[in-house]
């Protein structure tokens, strides 16, 4: 099977449903081997351009460049060219697109990369072009055919009409002659006013077979002859295999084969359990090299020690020196922890090496990076490299690392037959690449009520550095600043630096949210700690900063009714509020929290308002807040991976815990009507909760947390400031 | 070694250690993978199945004690009435992003809802607070859940 056709045999099986458009997927990994194969309509089919496929029964297939790992951009997407083809939605069928930058790669990142919360935002423009392309052609192919002017033509639903005739064709019809068509040079997209699929909350495409169990994840993933592994990373970061004996695992039935890699080892087995009982039998002697004492208090040493170092200039505005040496003098350093990611798939791939060609079945973030590093593992050249792409389990920055691609190529080296890797859950929490440690610290004047002066410097990992080398520039990492740079205030002497810090030994990399993670948290805990120095409530202290920014207070002032800020609330339960422009979308976010007398936390309320520009799909971007808003107030919560003998200490869930439903509050989200550029949505709202939270318990307590996780210590009954 | 079991109403035998936990007979050996591995400590919930009717978690669940037993997984769980009336709930909520919990959280609610038809926010939370999702769709599963018990689904 190669990646056209597996990607051409994987359909969507279209139903109604009272509910919306059934719209199931179907993949073909253990179809029936006499199943019919869906037939590749090339001829005849209609295909101005890499996303778009009509053939000649008006099926209507859309290849997206973004992978879908639970943000709903394949409905997304799949609106916007549908919307500018006048495609009939209830024959819109997606793929998932093969590697390939040339022909998908995001417009802002030159690569096949999912992240920054950027789907949209990068492909805005592209996919209505594209949309709007084919339909012009449709346009062309009918008016030729009835020999009128194609302005007397009109599009809609997945037909042309002529009015004055009363003639209709459908698109399936048109294809061919379609195809024949010059595409037009600079076609006009719509008008928003006319938008018919853009705003509405259409039903996701990928969620039917999701109840069923029908859908496919990487781990998913079942081959002819195919064996089981489960892989043991060296515990110590950077360390290396010594000697293995695997005498007792050998012994287990169903175990075929050890793999001893340079700093991991793996069991095949016929099945997961046989590998997993098989890797515990191993005795393995690791030599851990240089980290092998390595403590996380010897972490926070040295990034408090680096952090004290003069930074590179990232902005600078006014005269901060002279500023801050006048008026009410403000600093406070706010420290965060290293975080997993814990997708609920756990990292898995699934490969087949032969002499000349390698194959992968996994779900990834970067497409053609995989593919690139895959070939450099198999040793064959890229070309030879099939990627299957398939639904992700979760993403959250995790799979924007190739890193489990390449140990899976690794292993099935050693073998005649396909392999799938599994990492077990602790593997997963032990070998991530993990949410740096970052230290902000934040010095500030106050003049008459007001911040006259804002000194912001950021020490933590430049993640980009080693992700994107060409981005990092002049000593700064411009996601680690993002939002620090791009504050929502009008701070009339403004400075921000940033200190490269990369922790001792610990990998770091991409965490829902980014940059703005470390930003957003300090720049709102230090806004309410300068609220109440000022004597202020902190809306209304954050209102007069944010006259020149409307969108912004627009969503404060909002969130401030919705919420109910002001109303009296009862002894050690507090308000406390976030406001954001992260992402291109504006923020404002209200928790509402109860300290109970051993400083547990209560989640009482929560209320968020945004403006993301045009909201594609509203329900989308009420649910991207809703489930980020639980991810970020699940690590001010409980997120923190610590490390000790250079090895971190959690393992699974019940040390690396996670937000459950009865902990979750009640929870709405406003998505304000605006007619701005869309902005971006799967990040933004785990930004939001843990300053709003942190805010909350100040609020309710006087007490001032400057790091997260929260400290429960601190919070007890009788604690003060 | 030979082992039976009845998984969806259909008897099935292959070979495998009695310690096996069922979710790798499904996954590995049966190639049923709608049921699904999270944690592999009970800590998750994301490989919940039926047994006799009532929610367990597949992944520490040794084979050798569930011969005789009725199993069910998420492939068959719509035929059941309230695995069909939660697996319409769900998507007429729009619960689902990345979807890998919810074949547990489906058994997980079909199995409360079989129990306890109307089940208020303590019910829930007792049934639902062993089944994690990362991506946060807790509201909406408490809202679908009440949803599909209150028979107003369209």
């Amino acid at each position: 099977m190669n990646a056209q056709n597996s990607v051409s045999r994987r359909t969507l099986l279209t139903g109604g449903l009272a509910t919306g458009v059934l719209l199931a997927f179907h993949l073909p990994l253990r179809a029936a081997p006499n199943e019919p194969v869906q037939k590749d309509t090339t001829d005849g089919k209609f295909a101005p351009n890499a996303f778009i496929r009509i053939d000649r029964n008006g099926r209507t297939v859309l290849m997206m460049p973004q992978v879908e790992m639970g943000q709903g951009t394949y409905t997304s997407i799949s609106a916007v060219i549908a919307e500018e083809l006048d495609a009939d939605w209830s024959k819109v069928e997606v793929q998932h697109a093969p590697p390939n930058d040339k022909l998908y790669a995001n417009p802002t990142f030159g690569l096949q990369v999912t992240g920054n919360s950027n789907s949209i935002r990068a492909w805005w423009t592209p996919l209505r072009k594209a949309g709007a392309t084919a339909r012009a052609m449709l346009i062309q192919a009918a008016a030729s055919q009835w020999g009128v002017e194609p302005a007397s033509c009109t599009a809609s639903r997945g037909e042309i009409a002529h009015a004055a005739s009363g003639r209709k064709l459908g698109y399936g019809e048109l294809a061919l002659a379609a195809q024949s068509q010059t595409p037009p040079k600079d076609v006009a997209v719509k008008d928003p006013k006319d938008f018919v699929l853009i705003g509405q909350p259409l039903k996701r495409l990928d969620t039917p077979d999701k109840v069923n169990g029908k859908a496919l994840y990487g781990i998913d993933a079942i081959l002819p002859d195919m064996k089981i592994a489960a892989i043991a990373n060296c515990p110590v970061f950077g360390g290396k295999v010594g000697k293995v004996d695997d005498s007792a695992a050998m012994k287990i039935a169903g175990v075929r084969k050890v793999v001893v890699l340079d700093d991991a080892v793996a069991v095949i087995g016929d099945h997961m359990w046989a590998a997993k009982k098989g890797l515990e039998a191993l005795e393995i002697e690791w030599n851990e090299g240089p980290n092998a004492k390595i403590t996380t208090q010897d972490i926070w040493d040295d990034l408090r020690k680096v952090s004290a170092k003069d930074g590179a200039v990232a902005k600078s505005t006014g005269d901060i020196a002279k500023a801050l040496a006048t008026g009410d003098k403000f600093e406070a350093a706010y420290e965060l922890p290293f975080l997993a990611h814990a997708s609920m798939e756990p990292i898995n791939a699934t490969v087949r090496v032969t002499k000349d060609s390698c194959e992968i079945w996994t779900g990834t973030q970067i497409m053609t990076r995989v593919q690139s590093e895959a070939a450099k593992a198999a040793g064959v050249s890229v070309d030879k490299v099939i990627v299957n792409q398939h639904l992700l389990g979760g993403g959250f920055g995790r799979k924007l690392e190739p890193d489990m691609v390449v140990a899976a190529v690794k292993v099935a080296k050693q073998v005649d037959y396909p392999v799938k890797v599994i990492w077990t859950r602790e593997e997963d929490i032990q070998h991530d690449v993990y949410r740096p440690v970052y230290r902000d610290q934040i010095t500030a004047s106050l003049v008459d009520g007001k911040v006259a002066a804002w000194k912001y410097k950021v020490a933590g990992s430049a993640i980009l550095a080693r992700w994107l080398p060409p981005a990092f520039q002049k000593g700064i990492d411009i996601d680690a600043i993002d939002a620090a740079v791009d504050a929502p205030y009008d701070f009339a002497n403004f400075h921000v630096e940033y200190v490269r810090a990369e922790p001792l030994s610990v990998p770091t990399g991409f965490w829902r949210g980014v940059g703005p993670n470390n930003n957003v948290f300090a720049v709102e805990c230090a806004m309410d700690e300068l609220a109440r120095k000022a004597g202020k409530d902190p809306i209304e202290f954050r209102r007069a900063m944010l006259t020149k920014n409307p969108r912004m207070l627009a969503v404060l002032n909002q969130v401030a009714e919705k919420s109910g800020w002001g109303e009296k609330l009862p002894p050690r339960v507090g308000r406390g509020v976030c406001v954001q422009p992260s992402f291109a979308s504006f923020i404002a976010t209200v928790v509402e929290a109860e300290i109970d007398d051993i400083g547990e936390i209560v989640l009482r309320r929560v209320t968020s308002v945004v403006d993301t520009g045009i909201a594609v799909n509203p329900d989308t971007v009420k649910a991207q807040i809703e489930g980020g808003l639980i991810f970020g107030l699940t690590a001010a919560l409980y997120g923190e991976i610590t490390i000790d003998k250079g090895r971190v200490q959690q393992s699974n869930f019940h040390d690396y815990r996670m937000m459950r439903i009865n902990e979750t509050p009640k929870i709405e989200v406003t998505v304000v009507k605006s007619g701005e550029a869309p902005g971006g949505i799967g990040e933004a709202g785990v930004n939001a909760g843990p300053p709003a939270l942190r805010n909350a318990i100040l609020a309710a307590s006087g007490v001032a947390l400057r790091r997260l996780p929260i400290d429960r210590k601190l919070l007890a009954a009788g604690k003060k400031a | 070694m030979a082992t039976t079991l009845t998984i969806n109403g259909e008897t099935k035998s292959f070979d495998a250690p009695p310690d096996m936990p069922l979710l790798w007979v499904l996954r590995d050996i049966l190639g049923m993978t709608g049921t699904k591995f999270g944690c592999g400590i009970a800590q998750c919930g994301a490989c919940t199945v039926h047994v006799d009717g009532r929610a367990v978690r597949s992944c520490v669940l040794p084979i050798g004690t569930v011969a005789n037993r009725a199993i069910t997984t998420i492939e068959h769980v719509g035929s059941t009435p309230s695995g069909a009336k939660v697996q319409k709930a769900w998507l007429e909520a729009e619960v689902i992003q990345c979807g890998y919990c919810q074949s547990g959280q489906i058994m997980s609610a079909a199995a409360l809802l079989a129990a306890t038809p109307n089940p208020d926010d303590a019910d829930i939370d007792a049934a639902m607070a062993g089944n994690i999702c990362r991506c946060g769709t807790y509201v909406r599963i408490r809202e679908a859940i009440k949803l599909a018990a209150s028979g107003r689904q369209s």
